[in-house]
């Protein structure tokens, strides 16, 4: 493809108008504006949850809290483990997605994104039995932890109330990126892409997806690991 | 592929978004009523629709403040028809109920801030000018431009429901501070009208995000062939500014609100810890922190100031520049002062929390953030005066709010930098001192700053001009006025009277200031009415105004004025114009102005 030629006349002035300066179409830009945003918004609330926490007297320990399976308890950690590798392995899926679209290839494409939107639901899968053991087992709840704190006395009551609000605000956030990305196959599907010449779309729908991952290494390591 | 094809595609859409406009020239009556004035998306009627919604708001927002300045000016005096109007619930006795005294300050805060100089200032004027400044046919989206409006429309509606709902609207301050905002039972308007409350802000939280995306990608993206970053008119570099700081300051807001919500309906503390309301008992609620809510606000609560600041100021570059036929003085000072305002923003906001016990330490480093903004601000007000310097005048309406604005933002910023000293913060917080300083600094300044970007832009709005007589005692009234309201608010302030009092009927101390609140509502009342003026003039020019026959009605460089007389969805009929020059050649070699369009001609002297 005609890349030199491109590469030739477009080379000076980025800044001087005409032009995007960064090379990318305006809607590519505004997603990595709005990450930025919603980056301060989940900033805020694990700011907020780690000024709560650090000025308690105690707080519960996570692998006593989080030890449960489908089927036994006394693994700390092991499903929330296997919960952060399906949905890290969703982002290679969604990076190969993205890449088979800059390729053109719609069966690639849309092979990547069944297996993408497959390990999000599995995600939320995951994240439902967990919710749903720690609710009905332990009657842990916003407004109710039974969990003693490390040290032995009473719980803090906002150990489960971050626990829900923000895990439960990140899972709304893979929610939407697994309906965005189900829009995107049905896209990819009946052709829309191919009649419009590019796949761009798919690589904004990757940027959410992959900040939605991102997010979760912070939110994994803030309530399971710290 | 990735880059060539992306430019391939801009450059495609740029062409089919061409052809689509010339389309729309051609079959003008295809556009129904629906989508030309009610779900348009051309920028210009939603910039009219923000304008429009936000003076609503304002007549309301003004309402309110007469009606509590009526309680503050005459304690004793009794208005019976003012019952017959509002109702038991607002007015007892023909006096102002306590319930409702604080709804309206409440009620009065939020509003103005927020859906008035936030929506109606920044929503207005960056919708109008971003494209027609820059070059541009729309907004990079024009659909999620006008999904900001309605989101906003939304909002308005949410709000205003709350003024009618049977418990009342909340009436914890315009800050919303917890418990009285987390707790259903801690006052009547923390129940109802809190939850309209907070649905309304989070609605205007979306439209304030999707509204600032769009514009800081049209201003990066969409800038026309030849208009550089320092080509771009300051109004434009404000705008940017003040996108920037929404899209980044209103999701911290959001974050405190969700916790708000959760503490106010799924039994969660976030906010809470011992508390105790009388009627109810002992709360279970253990462990949260109050003050939380107040870093997470005002977190945004302070970049707010500037959002709502930023854009006046930016105007007010322009006008001034314009009518004095001068260059600008100093326009990458006054670009970088803009950025330098912009960082400060975010590192400032504990000075609205010096006595909730921060520690003084932490409040030290918090002062000394705080008067660093002093330096671009005095940067910003020197060259605006060096701008009028031995200028030749022009003293238009515009002219003269923005000159005005200049003249409060002085009188107001230096009472900030009193307010700015955590020592001195001490006796000054939470008194008419502080109501004083930030209604002329940032309310009543950027009041101003909106007045003069509607008297000005107004002849390219609606292709006729309002009429200057009216602007004029508009403007005098309005001046003096706002300095009659709120300086003597000062001494008040010093003299340690409190902030939203009901009554000061209780302290002997106060009573001196009788016959002051008397004065200060009084010329409330006058200032209010002659905005009613305004309105008569704005809404009889859109009809029956003089009409505008020259494109370039002012002499002014920059693009708006290269367009038609009325523009239509599109902006320019022919190919979009290409810029030359910055946007302040003016009284250069000789020659009045010169329009950025204008090739520079080599023998032309180096600006």
């Amino acid at each position: 493809m005609a890349t030199t030629t491109a590469m030739a006349t477009a080379a000076p002035k980025y800044w001087s108008g005409g032009k995007s300066p960064y090379n990318v179409e305006y809607g590519k830009l505004m997603m990595w504006l709005f990450l930025m945003s919603d980056a301060f918004t989940f900033g805020a609330l694990l700011i907020a949850y780690g000024t709560t926490r650090f000025s308690a007297n105690g707080w519960p320990n996570p692998n006593e809290v989080f030890n449960k399976y489908p089927g036994g308890a006394n693994a700390p950690l092991v499903f929330v483990s296997i919960m952060t590798f399906i949905l890290i392995i969703s982002s290679v899926t969604m990076v190969l997605a993205v890449q088979a679209g800059q390729q053109m290839n719609r069966k690639k494409v849309a092979f990547n994104l069944v297996l993408t939107i497959l390990g999000g639901v599995a995600f939320l899968s995951c994240q439902a039995w967990e919710w749903t053991t720690l609710k009905l087992n332990e009657h842990a709840w916003w407004g109710h932890n039974p969990f003693l704190n490390s040290n032995g006395t009473v719980g803090h009551q906002d150990f489960t109330n971050f626990f829900f609000t923000i895990t439960g605000f990140h899972g709304f956030h893979v929610f939407s990126g697994v309906i965005i990305n189900i829009v995107m196959l049905i896209m990819t599907l009946t052709g829309f892409f191919d009649r419009r010449g590019h796949y761009l779309m798919i690589e904004k729908a990757g940027l959410y997806w992959h900040f939605v991952d991102l997010v979760w290494v912070f939110v994994f390591t803030c309530f399971y690991l710290i | 592929m990735s880059n060539e094809a992306v430019l391939h595609t801009n450059v495609e859409g740029a062409i089919t978004h061409d052809e689509h406009h010339d389309e729309h020239h051609e079959h003008h009556h295809h556009e129904t009523f629906i989508t030309k004035y009610v779900f348009s998306q051309d920028h210009k009627m939603i910039a009219k629709q923000f304008l429009i919604t936000g003076m609503v708001w304002a007549v309301l927002g003004g309402l309110m403040s007469v009606l509590f300045r009526l309680q503050l000016g005459y304690p004793d005096s009794h208005f019976p028809f003012l019952e017959n109007i509002l109702g038991k619930w607002w007015v007892q006795n023909g006096q102002i109920t306590a319930q409702a005294y604080y709804a309206l300050v409440t009620t009065h805060g939020t509003v103005l801030v927020f859906f008035v100089l936030t929506a109606g200032l920044s929503g207005t004027f960056a919708n109008f000018l971003i494209p027609l400044q820059v070059g541009a046919r729309d907004m990079a989206s024009p659909f999620l431009n006008m999904l900001s409006y309605w989101f906003f429309f939304s909002a308005s509606v949410v709000m205003l429901s709350s003024i009618f709902v049977e418990t009342g609207p909340f009436s914890g301050g315009w800050t919303a501070y917890p418990p009285l905002s987390a707790l259903k039972d801690a006052s009547p308007g923390s129940g109802t009208g809190m939850d309209l409350w907070l649905i309304a802000m989070a609605l205007f939280v979306v439209s304030s995000l999707l509204g600032g995306l769009n514009y800081i990608v049209t201003i990066l993206n969409l800038r026309t062939k030849g208009m550089s970053m320092t080509r771009l008119p300051l109004t434009i570099w404000s705008l940017f500014f003040t996108a920037v700081l929404g899209v980044l300051s209103f999701p911290v807001l959001l974050s405190g609100f969700i916790l708000l919500i959760f503490d106010r309906n799924f039994g969660t503390s976030f906010y809470l810890s011992d508390i105790y309301i009388s009627g109810v008992g002992a709360l279970p609620n253990e462990g949260g922190n109050a003050i939380l809510f107040q870093h997470l606000f005002w977190f945004l609560g302070h970049p707010e100031v500037y959002i709502i600041l930023l854009p006046a100021m930016g105007m007010v570059s322009e006008i001034l520049s314009v009518n004095s036929r001068k260059p600008i003085f100093g326009y990458m000072a006054m670009v970088g002062s803009l950025f330098a305002i912009a960082i400060l923003a975010f590192l400032v906001w504990a000075h609205h929390m010096f006595v909730t016990g921060l520690n003084p330490f932490l409040g030290s480093i918090f002062v000394l953030l705080t008067l660093l903004i002093a330096v671009p601000s005095a940067i910003k007000v020197f060259n605006w005066l060096t701008t009028l310097w031995r200028g030749n005048i022009r003293f238009t309406p515009a002219m003269m709010f923005a000159i005005g604005f200049v003249s409060l933002f002085i009188s107001g910023g230096l009472t900030g930098i009193w307010l700015g000293n955590s020592a001195l913060d001490i006796h000054l917080h939470d008194t008419m001192f502080i109501v004083a300083h930030f209604h002329i600094v940032m309310g009543v300044a950027s009041m101003f700053g909106m007045f003069a970007g509607i008297y000005h832009w107004y002849p390219k709005m609606y292709g006729r001009y309002l009429n200057n007589t009216l602007g004029y005692i508009h403007f005098w009234i309005t001046m003096v006025g706002a300095y009659l309201i709120f300086w003597p608010m000062h001494y008040e302030g010093l003299a340690g009277m409190p902030r939203r009092y009901y009554s000061y009927s209780a302290w002997e101390s106060f009573k001196q200031f009788g016959g002051l609140n008397q004065f200060i509502s009084t010329v409330a009342m006058i200032v209010f009415s002659v905005q009613i003026l305004f309105l008569l003039n704005f809404f009889y020019s859109i009809w029956k105004g003089r009409k505008v026959t020259t494109q370039n009605p002012y002499g002014s460089n920059t693009l708006e004025w290269t367009a038609p007389i009325r523009p239509g969805h599109g902006n320019w009929p022919g190919e979009i114009p290409e810029v030359h020059r910055w946007a302040y050649d003016y009284a250069k070699d000789g020659r009045e102005f010169i329009p950025q369009t204008t090739p520079v001609d080599p023998n032309e002297a180096n600006h």
